[in-house]
C-alpha cells in the first residue's frame, strides 16, 4: 500500500506531479488553485527529483512554457482556474495542432468574467468541445475526490504521451480545496534524456547526425496537407474512445438515473441514498472521462430507466452530451446551482422528484 | 558546350573554394523577398552554429512573422511558436535542458508588441538564452502594417498619413528597455546591409552563443533590417532609407557588454 496522507485536492495534484516524474511545472497564482504552486515552491522538488518549478508572468506564458518543454519531450504541467484557463486557450490550440503532450488542471470557479472564487462546473463546454480555435479536442478527466486528483496526474501523463495530445483535469473549487485521505502512488523516476529520445523520436532534443531534423509546428499553409493533418488528428480523437472511463453507482435496479461528474457526483451520491430511503429507485452514472464521453454506456443504461436528471453546477452544459447519448429515448432534465453556489443533496432530491419522478 | 563544362570543372575544386554555404542551412529556397535582411541573418546564425560545432545541441524557436517558416531553412531541431511567445518556449526548453543551446528569432511586432510581456520577463529573469530580434519597423508578413518600432511620420498601411505619436504612440526602443534590466548580460544593436555590418553582426552572434555556453545569461541582439516590400522601395532605396532614418532612432552599437551598460541611455 502507498503512503497515506490527509491532503487538499490542490496539494494532492502537486505531490502527484513530483511522484509522476514530472519534469517541469509552470504556473501563475489564481484562487482556488494557488496551493499547487505554493506546495511545489515549498517542497522544492528540484532537490527531490530535479523537477523544475517556475512562477510564470501570466497564464499565456505558462502554457507556452508547456509548449516548449512538451515539444522537447518533457513531462510538463500547469494548473489554473477558469479566467487563467481562458488565457491559455491560444496555446492549448497550438499544442493540439502541433501534437504536444502536456497536462493542464482547471480548478473551476464560477463565471463568466472574473465571476467568483467559489466552485462551479461552468467550463465544461470549454474543456470538452475544444475551447480554443480550430478542430481539436482535449482528453478530459473529471476527478470527484482528492484520491482521483492524485491518480489522474499519473494517468494524465500516460494518456498525454500515448496520444501526443494535451490532457485536461477538469475539477472545481470543491475538489481543489477539500481535505481527504489520499493514498499516494509510489514515485516514478523522471525519464533520462536517452529514454526521452527513445520514447519521443519526434521531440526537439537536438538534431543528431543519425536523423533528420525534428520540427514542431501547427502550421501548414497547403490546405490539402493541412486537411490530411486534421484528419489524422480526428483518427486520434476516435482512438481515444479506447480509454473512456465511467462509474455506475446503484444502477442495476435503477428506474431513474442521475448523471453527474466531479463534485456534483459526490453530492448526488448522497441524493441517491436519500431517494432510495424513500423508495425511489435511482442510480448514478458518473462520467470520468468527459472527452471521450462515455455515451455507449449511458445509452445502454437509458434503456432501463424512465427519466434522467443531469446535475451540474452550470446552466446546463453536460446535459447536452447526455441528450445526445440517449437520443431522446427518455426524458432528460437539467438541475444545477450556478455562479459559485453549490447544490445540496436535498436540493438535488427535490429537483429529481419535481422534474423527473413526479412526471414520468 | 563541352569546353565550357570542362572549364567549370577546373575552377570548382576544393583548393579554390573560398566560400561555401554552411551545412546548417538546408537547400530549401528562402521565402524572403530579394534584398531582405532575414536571409543574411539566417546565414550568420547557421554559420555560428556550424563553427561552434553545436548543431546537434541547438534548438531554435521561430514564432509568427515573415520568419515563421525559419524551420524550413535551418537544419536543426526547431519549434514554431504562437505570435509573440517564443521566449516563453525558450525559457522552458533551456531550464529543462540546461546543456543545450536555445535561441529565438523574432520580428519587432512579435517581440515588442504582442510578445512584449514575455520578452520583458524572460529578460528580467535572465534566462540563459539568445534572442535575435529583427527590427524592420513594420509588420512584414501581414502586408506592411504599423509596428511598435514604426518611425514617427512613417507611412504604413495602418498609418496611411504617417505615424502620429499623439495618437499612435512613439517608436518603442525595447532594446534600450531590456538593457536596463539586471537580467540581461549582453545587449547590442547591429545591421546586415553592408559587408562590414555583416561581419560585426556575426561577431555579436558568436559572442551571444558563447555567453550561453559559459552560462553568462541572456544575450539580446537587435538587427535593424529593411523590409523593402513593406516599405514599398527597391532593396537599394530601402537600405539607404534605413541608414538615413532608422539608424537615427535605432543607433547601432553595443549597449550592454558583460552585464555592464556601455552606453548612456
Ligand atoms: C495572435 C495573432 N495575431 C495576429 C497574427 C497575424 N500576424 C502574423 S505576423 C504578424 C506581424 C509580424 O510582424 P513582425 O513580427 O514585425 O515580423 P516581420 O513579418 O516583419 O518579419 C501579425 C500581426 C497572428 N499570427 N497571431
Ligand atoms: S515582407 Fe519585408 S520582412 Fe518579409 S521577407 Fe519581404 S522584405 Fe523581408
Amino acid at each position: 500500500m502507498g503512503e497515506i496522507r490527509l491532503m487538499m485536492g490542490n496539494e494532492a495534484i502537486a505531490e502527484a506531479a513530483v511522484r509522476a516524474g514530472c519534469d517541469g511545472y509552470f504556473g501563475y497564482p489564481i484562487t482556488p488553485q494557488s496551493e499547487v504552486l505554493e506546495y511545489l515552491m515549498a517542497e522544492n522538488p528540484y532537490e527531490r527529483t530535479g523537477m523544475v518549478v517556475l512562477q510564470a508572468e501570466s497564464e499565456v506564458a505558462s502554457i507556452n512554457m508547456l509548449y516548449g518543454g512538451g515539444a522537447a519531450g518533457k513531462r510538463v504541467m500547469t494548473t489554473s482556474s477558469s479566467p487563467g484557463i481562458s488565457l491559455m486557450m491560444e496555446g492549448i490550440s497550438y499544442m493540439a495542432g502541433a501534437e504536444i503532450p502536456c497536462l493542464i488542471a482547471n480548478v473551476v470557479r464560477g463565471g463568466p468574467g472574473l465571476g467568483t472564487i467559489q466552485p462551479s462546473q461552468s467550463d465544461y463546454f470549454q474543456a470538452t468541445k475544444g475551447g480554443g480555435h480550430g478542430d481539436y479536442y482535449l482528453f478530459v478527466l473529471a476527478p470527484s475526490s482528492v484520491q482521483e486528483m492524485s491518480d489522474f496526474v499519473k494517468l494524465g501523463f500516460e494518456i498525454a504521451f500515448k496520444y501526443r495530445n494535451p490532457v485536461m483535469i477538469l475539477s472545481d473549487g470543491v475538489i481543489g480545496q477539500v481535505m481527504e485521505k489520499v493514498e499516494l502512488f509510489d514515485p516514478i523516476p523522471r525519464r533520462t534524456e536517452e529514454e526521452i529520445i527513445k520514447e519521443c523520436p519526434w521531440a526537439t532534443t537536438g538534431k543528431t547526425p543519425d536523423r533528420e531534423r525534428n520540427i514542431i509546428t501547427s502550421l501548414d499553409l497547403d490546405p490539402i496537407r493541412q486537411e490530411k493533418h486534421v484528419m489524422h488528428l480526428k483518427e486520434k480523437y476516435d482512438k481515444m474512445k479506447e480509454d473512456v472511463m465511467w462509474e455506475n453507482i446503484k444502477t442495476d435496479d435503477a428506474e431513474y438515473l442521475i448523471v453527474a461528474y466531479g463534485s456534483s457526483a459526490r453530492i448526488s451520491q448522497k441524493t441517491i441514498d436519500l431517494a432510495r430511503a424513500e423508495g425511489i429507485k435511482v442510480g448514478l452514472f458518473r462520467p470520468i472521462t468527459l472527452y471521450p464521453f462515455p455515451d455507449k454506456e449511458l445509452e445502454r443504461l437509458s434503456k432501463q430507466v424512465k427519466g434522467i436528471l443531469s446535475v451540474e453546477m452550470s446552466l446546463g452544459q453536460l446535459v447536452e452530451d447526455v441528450r445526445l447519448a440517449v437520443h431522446d429515448r427518455v426524458p432528460v432534465e437539467h438541475y444545477g446551482r450556478v455562479g459559485g453556489s453549490i447544490h445540496t443533496p436535498f436540493q438535488v432530491l427535490n429537483a429529481l422528484k419535481e422534474k423527473i419522478v413526479n412526471k414520468y | 558546350m563541352d569546353v565550357k563544362f570542362e572549364s567549370w570543372k577546373e575552377i570548382i575544386k576544393d583548393e579554390n573554394i573560398v566560400f561555401k554555404k554552411t551545412k546548417v542551412l538546408t537547400d530549401n529556397v528562402l521565402s524572403y523577398c530579394p534584398g531582405c535582411g532575414h536571409g543574411v541573418a539566417h546565414r550568420l546564425i547557421a554559420e555560428t552554429i556550424e563553427e561552434m560545432g553545436i548543431q546537434d545541441q541547438t534548438i531554435g524557436i521561430a514564432p509568427v512573422g515573415c520568419s515563421v517558416l525559419a524551420y524550413e531553412f535551418f537544419d536543426i531541431d526547431m519549434q514554431q511558436a504562437a505570435h509573440g511567445r517564443a521566449t516563453a518556449l525558450a525559457t522552458a526548453i533551456k531550464r529543462l535542458y540546461p546543456n543545450k543551446f536555445v535561441f529565438t528569432y523574432q520580428g519587432d511586432g512579435d517581440l515588442a508588441a504582442i510578445g512584449g510581456n514575455e520578452t520583458l520577463h524572460a529578460c528580467n529573469r535572465g534566462e540563459n538564452i539568445v534572442i535575435i530580434f529583427i527590427n524592420n519597423g513594420i509588420y512584414g508578413m501581414t502586408g506592411g502594417q504599423m509596428a511598435p518600432t514604426t518611425l514617427e511620420g512613417m507611412v504604413t498601411s495602418t498609418s496611411p498619413y504617417g505615424r502620429d505619436p499623439q495618437m499612435m504612440g512613439h517608436p518603442l526602443r525595447i532594446t534600450e528597455l531590456v538593457a536596463m534590466l539586471p537580467g540581461t548580460y549582453y545587449v547590442t544593436r547591429q545591421a546586415v546591409h553592408k559587408p562590414a555590418n555583416v561581419r560585426k553582426t556575426k561577431k555579436a552572434i558568436r559572442k551571444a552563443f558563447e555567453n550561453q555556453q559559459q552560462n553568462k545569461g541572456l544575450s539580446f541582439i537587435e538587427i535593424v533590417s529593411n523590409c523593402n516590400s513593406g516599405w514599398k522601395m527597391t532593396p537599394v532605396e530601402a537600405n539607404k532609407w534605413m541608414e538615413e532614418n532608422m539608424f537615427k532612432v535605432f543607433p547601432l552599437g553595443d549597449i550592454k557588454v558583460d552585464g555592464e551598460l556601455v552606453k548612456e541611455l
